[in-house]
């Protein structure tokens, strides 16, 4: 028996994985019926060996699927071990892994079998049981099958934390291409529908205060990228619909990993993209933080992200004309646009500088890059007040780093 | 140079800076009773920790200092580091002797030292939040050994309790000797000598609920079924989880 679990718990974890989000904040369920857990910020318990978070325990209720998605590892023509758990091993393991401290809440996906409510039925089952017979107040992410009905999809809010949909991949052509199975529009009619549910919520919630929470931790969305050819502008400026107009409060990006030999896909042993991943996350992280527009960070002339300096260093060489900047006057929303200075640090300039004029030490100190911001503030120092062309910038900036990528850039060949 | 010899406890602290003040000490430095030893200056002035008088410059500070500021005072104090006595009685000093709040004030170097230990205590303490790793024994008490880097458990009592409210458990710092036991209705803070070698298998398994094994080999199985070989990234994964944590991660154990 206790193997058997083992080896399902092998299988439909390997299969999940490439699901990227492990988020767990964003709700805030307390723990008021003397249960077990609750939410906040969220915690990271652990992180894998590709040193990414492990937050959740992230399975697949199953692999066997009907579908036939070019890019699974669970695809219906792929020749792999299939498993199913059953509703109660779920919730078994989720609990006591929970009581050990392990897990924040469980992330709960499935290949489809029979067709999208059966499926759906099955894994909002599981969140039920653990809110109503076990009073688990810890975190929950369901994903959404493409297709699911309304019904399913409210039921599955008032037991979930948050709720996704993947549209997997950046345009309806590469979605064609790939996973001819799926529907784009299956996937943001359900969108649609937790958006104005979500919405709605909210509203009731403020009338009153005991309506029941849907879906508080809100949705969430991921696309593959580098298995298809869109460009940065595409991928970005689609991420932006989703948070403008879907209210979407995650768009997650995966670098495509090889798993198939499949032609239509980039083959085994390409490198996973992670530097454009990376870059992205950096992107969307200025949009949603650093108020930055989406035209500012990609556009008709620059559809592609630079992938030798991060986006927003690139926005300032590009826009020199709102430099240098006088951190002890400026407004904090410009001081978070200087390269090297980060929200945290902008926060503490505005503070600190109502006590004291700040000079480059403070700064320093207070713990901005000042190796990089130096060429965007007002400073004492000569050489870098000089008009620098922004290639020069560049320049300096690359030669006096130690990026990790890099070794991707150096022009020198490596020959051992 | 004058010695002030407190016994240790934060109220101790804040009874030696209200004596400093009532018996006009001049350059005062503050010291723990047990690291009073030979290299005394000056003279030797022993606090007796008093409640009134510490309640006091507490109430002070509380005028004078946000929620956030007092906060960051007492986690400072948390990370035990070697004189922080020292920069808390001048960081005190600066913030009694003003008229404005400048908890703020990034710009004096003892102002923003206090901020950044308080950070560092804080990410121990939500390291601690992260890695705890519950064991149950045939009583079913949940029980976890930590070493943190910092004095936390008086920073993590609260999470705890808020979140495992339904379980008896109990966290056992190992360097500082004391633990926090929840009885599943009241918090109680334990001395003890727990002696549990975490390397010793055998003795362990003795005190296991009879699933204990089997959830801790789910958890390494699940633990290493996520990872993507193909991105692997040890630098990353050793910054989020430095090794000297390693020795109380179920996940990290040898197989």
């Amino acid at each position: 028996m206790s193997d058997r679990i083992t080896e399902k718990l092998s299988i439909l974890a390997d299969a999940a994985k490439y699901d990227v989000s492990c988020s767990s904040s964003g709700s805030n369920r307390k723990n008021n019926n003397k249960g077990l857990g609750n939410t906040g910020n969220g915690i990271c318990h652990a992180y894998t060996e590709d040193g990414r978070c492990v937050s959740l325990l992230k399975i697949l209720l199953t692999n066997v699927c009907i579908f036939d998605c070019a890019y699974c590892v669970s695809r219906k023509s792929n020749d792999i071990k299939r498993a199913a758990f059953t509703v109660q091993e779920v919730v078994d393991l989720t609990i006591n892994f929970y009581r050990r401290n392990y897990i924040e809440g469980l992330f709960l996906s499935s290949g489809i079998f029979k067709n999208a409510d059966y499926t759906m039925e099955r894994l909002v089952l599981v969140a039920k049981k653990l809110r109503t017979e076990h009073k688990f107040n810890g975190y929950i992410h369901l994903k959404t099958i493409p297709g699911a009905s309304e019904e399913i999809m409210k039921e599955a809010g008032l037991y979930a934390d948050r709720l996704s949909i993947n549209v997997e991949m950046p345009t309806e052509k590469s979605l064609a291409l790939l996973a001819p199975d799926k529907r784009r529009e299956d996937m943001i009619r359900p969108m649609e529908y937790l958006k104005t549910a979500i919405i709605a919520n909210r509203e009731e919630k403020k009338l009153f205060k005991s309506a029941p929470m849907f879906a508080p931790a809100g949705q969430s969305t991921q696309m593959v990228i580098g298995a298809t050819p869109e460009t940065d502008l595409e991928i970005l400026y689609m991420a932006n619909g989703f948070y403008k107009k879907m209210n979407m409060r995650r768009v997650y990006y995966s670098g495509y990993v090889p798993i198939s030999n499949d032609n239509r896909l980039p083959a085994i042993g390409t490198p996973v993209p992670m530097i454009r991943e990376n870059r992205l996350y950096q992107a969307d992280w200025l949009m949603r933080f650093y108020g930055f527009e989406v035209q500012e960070i990609v556009n008709m002339e620059n559809p592609l992200l630079d992938t030798d300096i991060d986006p927003k260093l690139s926005w300032a060489l590009r826009n020199l004309q709102f430099f240098p900047l006088d951190v002890n006057i400026a407004d904090e929303k410009l001081i978070m646009r200087v390269p090297g200075i980060g929200i945290q640090s902008a926060k503490k300039i505005c503070a600190a500088r109502k006590f004291k004029r700040l000079n480059g030490e403070h700064l320093k100190k207070i713990g901005i890059s000042y190796n990089r911001a130096k060429y965007f503030i007002n400073t004492d120092n000569e050489f870098e007040r000089k008009d620098w062309q922004p290639w020069q910038i560049k320049q300096f900036i690359l030669n006096e780093g130690s990026s990790k990528y890099k070794p991707n850039f150096s022009p020198q060949l490596k020959l051992f | 140079m004058n010695t002030v010899v407190y016994d240790g406890s934060f109220e101790g602290l804040l009874t030696s800076v209200f004596e400093i003040y009532e018996y006009k000490i001049t350059a005062p430095f503050i010291v723990k009773s047990g690291e009073a030893n030979g290299s005394l200056f000056g003279n030797l002035h022993h606090v007796q920790t008093d409640i009134a008088k510490s309640s006091r410059v507490y109430k002070q500070l509380n005028n004078q200092l946000s929620k956030n500021g007092i906060t960051q005072l007492y986690k400072t104090f948390l990370s035990e580091i070697k004189e922080i006595e020292n920069l808390l009685f001048r960081y005190i000093q600066y913030v009694l002797s003003s008229k404005q709040g400048v908890e703020n004030d990034f710009s004096n170097a003892d102002v923003l030292l206090v901020q950044q230990t308080s950070r560092k205590v804080d990410r121990e303490k939500h390291r601690m939040e992260a890695f705890v790793r519950f064991q149950l024994t045939k009583d079913q008490l949940y029980y976890a050994l930590i070493q943190p880097d910092y004095n936390v458990l008086p920073l993590i009592a609260k999470h705890f309790k808020a979140r495992y409210a339904d379980q008896r458990w109990l966290i056992y710092d190992s360097l500082r000797k004391y633990g926090l036991y929840y009885t599943g209705e009241n918090l109680e803070e334990i001395e003890m000598n727990f002696d549990v070698d975490p390397t010793n298998k055998q003795s362990l398994k003795a005190l296991y609920d009879e699933d204990e094994e089997l959830y801790q080999k789910l958890w390494q199985q699940y633990f290493s079924s996520v990872n993507i070989a193909a991105r692997k990234n040890m630098k990353l994964h050793i910054q989020h989880m430095p090794r000297r944590y390693w020795r109380y991660l179920v996940e990290k154990q040898p197989t």
